[in-house]
């Protein structure tokens, strides 16, 4: 018998039953459902434990931070030898670039973080003054990188290396492939003929050549066709390759955001009277770009991947600075350690850059759905 | 067609490179440093150290370079090459020397228009094996197990050998050289081959080296030395008396400790003060170095047989033996023309 105490449509909202949620009920649910399900986990947790035992064991309780060669690292312990890293921090993170000019780089690193957080996120406080900065943040980073400015030392191309090269080429790639790719989307669209085949031919040449070639080219190719004595700098020569190659695969995942918007939005401008410019600036791309964003990151993290292949023309990136630690005869044989540092790196930035392209995505969501 | 034009191109371009610059002598002192073209990484021969200062074989002879030139052995920009850059590189002008365990070849000497100045290190393919095998000739090895890179000239070497001495092998197709440690060290292998020098850094790799052993067999010829441009015969002579140099100090007994005093003395054997610029060397100065070149790369690097030691030899984890890389009166390979 139920005692009528509420009006209709007033009844409160009851607990659910006991046992089907909190922890104990998850638990219930989902681990030990049926006599089989509890075996398995009974099972798994073991294996976990074995697992994760060694797993700890060899990364942090039986790893070795500090020693002279890894001969000293076995004799003190039979973990990891992360003594290969720490002894060599300071390459891993600048290459070969001097010990006394290293401030400079870290002033890089710093005006980085201030230069792209105001483009990179809209409702930053004084984005309107650090967005300043960030337009003159590459002429400065250019000359405390390179030096021979304002008594600065000029440091030499071959000296670089490390995480800075990778940020250095993977940055400037980045930066200058967007705007580049907008550009050779909006030409493959265009009616003016000359503008089209242009477009059409350097993003089907750039599509269909491997990277690797182009930095054949940068390195080798480039070197015979321009005078002795010009000393134009192999990074700069890559770079541009980079840009060119992303350039063209973000055209086509942009064009494929134009072509995903309704042929009545286009009506719909042409008959309120805008010009193209005006379409495309208020019409087209904020909606193509909003379409394209994971592409246009996905194609930034291969960029960014795709940097390690600088170790073929002889340019030492994080992966060739390990490899370099391993041909030191100290060092030799600690592949696994430097391998793994280094795909550390790799995540972070990566895992980074596609946390921040969901967020974006979240952000500009304005579906009715 | 395309590529040939592109070829033809490339080369007009380099032969112009080559004629329009001042003698390399020239460039390297109005610059004040030597540009060398090394290795990536490559134990024993080229790595960095922990400070970021490359040491090795082939660094300390372009340290040598830069001690007969510019009387400053640490006066070198080193500049990192691969296998497959390293000659475009030498010829654009990226470096004075090549001197990154570089095999002489017939086409790479003629067909590329580089001169080789000389052996710096005798390598050769090699054979690896447990020691618990116990095998003591590469002779011995039939029915083995072998793992070898595929689509390099050590599978020909290979099947070339065991066909000569009528043996069987089973080979264990391989691509890269970590991948063959690791199926060594698992047992799925019983021999290893590649070039002896790479068989000594692998060996040295484990954690356990005692219990591995070089087959005393070597199966091919690998004479690595240093490489320069076509068509300064000057510099080519520089190079090439800077490595006779060291050579001609292990063999006169001069090294980096004795060479000063001996520079400073009259010796008996009259070479000894040749080398040392204590009597005169016709045509020193027209080779553009001072006379006490060589004892600038002897007191600076030291000679042939300190570098080897240092780098490569029984006091490193390496322990390479010098084998074919003795002089010749020790029954090596080195025969260094008369210093007269």
């Amino acid at each position: 018998m139920i005692k009528e105490l509420y009006k209709p449509g007033s009844y409160p909202n009851l607990a659910p039953p006991k046992g089907t949620v909190g922890f104990y009920g998850w638990t219930k649910s989902n681990l030990f459902s049926s006599l089989s399900n509890s075996l398995l986990t009974i099972f798994s947790f073991i294996l976990l434990y074995f697992l994760i035992d060694g797993i700890i064991g060899w990364f942090f309780l039986d790893a070795v931070f500090d020693a002279d060669s890894k001969i000293e690292c076995r004799k003190i312990d039979s973990g990891a030898c992360w003594a290969v890293i720490t002894r060599r921090v300071g390459q891993f993170i600048y290459g070969f670039y001097p010990d006394a000019e290293r401030w400079r780089i870290d002033i890089v690193f710093i005006g980085l973080f201030f230069a792209s957080a105001p483009l990179l996120y809209p409702d930053l406080p004084l984005r309107r003054w650090l967005l300043w900065f960030s337009g003159f943040y590459p002429f400065i980073a250019f000359i405390l990188i390179n030096g021979g400015l304002f008594g600065l030392v000029s440091i030499e191309i071959n000296l670089f290396g490390g995480f800075m090269l990778t940020l250095i080429i993977g940055v400037s790639g980045i930066v200058c492939s967007l705007p580049l790719g907008i550009m050779l989307a909006l030409g493959r669209q265009s009616k003016l003929t000359f503008v089209r085949s242009i477009s059409v031919c350097f993003i089907e040449f750039m599509r269909g050549v491997p990277l690797i070639t182009l930095l054949f080219v940068a390195s080798s190719m480039l070197n015979y066709f321009m005078p002795p004595g010009t000393n134009f700098s192999i990074l700069v020569r890559v770079i541009i390759m980079f840009t060119f190659f992303a350039a063209a695969y973000i055209a086509e995942v942009i064009r494929g955001g134009i072509q995903a918007i309704p042929k009545g939005q286009y009506e719909a401008a042409e008959s309120l009277g805008m010009t193209y410019w005006q379409t495309t600036r208020f019409i087209t791309l904020p909606q193509a770009m909003k379409i394209s964003i994971p592409g246009i990151v996905n194609t930034f993290i291969g960029l960014y991947k795709d940097t390690t292949l600088v170790i073929v023309i002889g340019l030492l990136d994080p992966l060739g600075i390990g490899r370099a630690a391993l041909a030191d005869t100290k060092w030799n044989g600690l592949s696994t350690e430097t391998y793994l540092f280094v795909a550390l790196f790799f995540f972070v930035s990566c895992f980074a850059m596609s946390r921040y392209s969901l967020w974006l995505e979240n952000k500009l969501n304005t579906d009715h759905r | 067609m395309k590529t040939k034009m592109i070829l033809a191109v490339a080369t007009a371009g380099v032969m112009f490179a080559g004629s329009a610059l001042a003698s390399t002598l020239d460039d390297v002192r109005a610059r004040g440093k030597l540009n060398c073209i090394i290795n990536t990484g490559l134990a024993g021969f080229a790595a960095p150290d922990d400070k970021g200062n490359w040491k090795g074989f082939d660094v300390d002879f372009c340290r040598a370079v830069a001690a007969a030139t510019l009387g400053d052995a640490s006066k070198v920009s080193y500049t990192t090459a691969t296998g497959k850059t390293r000659f475009t590189k030498l010829a654009a002008g990226e470096g004075e020397i090549l001197s990154r365990n570089t095999t002489w070849t017939f086409s790479r000497d003629v067909d590329l228009s580089q001169t080789f100045v000389g052996v710096s290190y005798y390598d050769g393919q090699g054979f690896m094996v447990p020691k618990k095998l116990g095998v003591k000739s590469a002779k011995e090895l039939g029915g083995a197990s072998v793992c070898i890179q595929t689509g390099t000239t050590t599978e020909l070497n290979l099947a070339e050998f065991f066909a000569a001495n009528n043996m069987k092998y089973n080979p264990v197709p391989i691509e890269t050289n970590s991948e063959a440690q690791e199926l060594y060290k698992a047992g799925r292998c019983d021999v290893y081959t590649t070039d002896a020098s790479g068989l000594y850094a692998t060996i040295s790799s484990f954690d356990n080296p005692s219990d591995h052993m070089v087959l005393p067999e070597i199966i091919s010829k690998e004479p690595l030395g240093p490489v320069v441009r076509h068509g300064d015969d000057q510099w080519a002579d520089i190079v090439a008396w800077t490595l006779r140099a060291m050579l001609a100090g292990e063999e006169l007994g001069v090294t980096s400790k004795n060479v000063k005093s001996l520079a400073s003395k009259d010796n008996k054997n009259k070479e000894i003060n040749r080398l040392l610029g204590k009597d005169t060397l016709q045509g020193v100065t027209k080779l553009g170095l001072s006379p006490d070149w060589a004892v600038n790369i002897i007191s600076q690097v030291g000679n042939y047989e300190e570098v080897f030691e240092a780098n490569l030899g029984q006091s490193t984890p390496l322990k390479i033996a010098r084998g074919a890389n003795q002089l010749y009166r020790d029954g090596g390979l080195y025969y260094v023309p008369p210093i007269k």
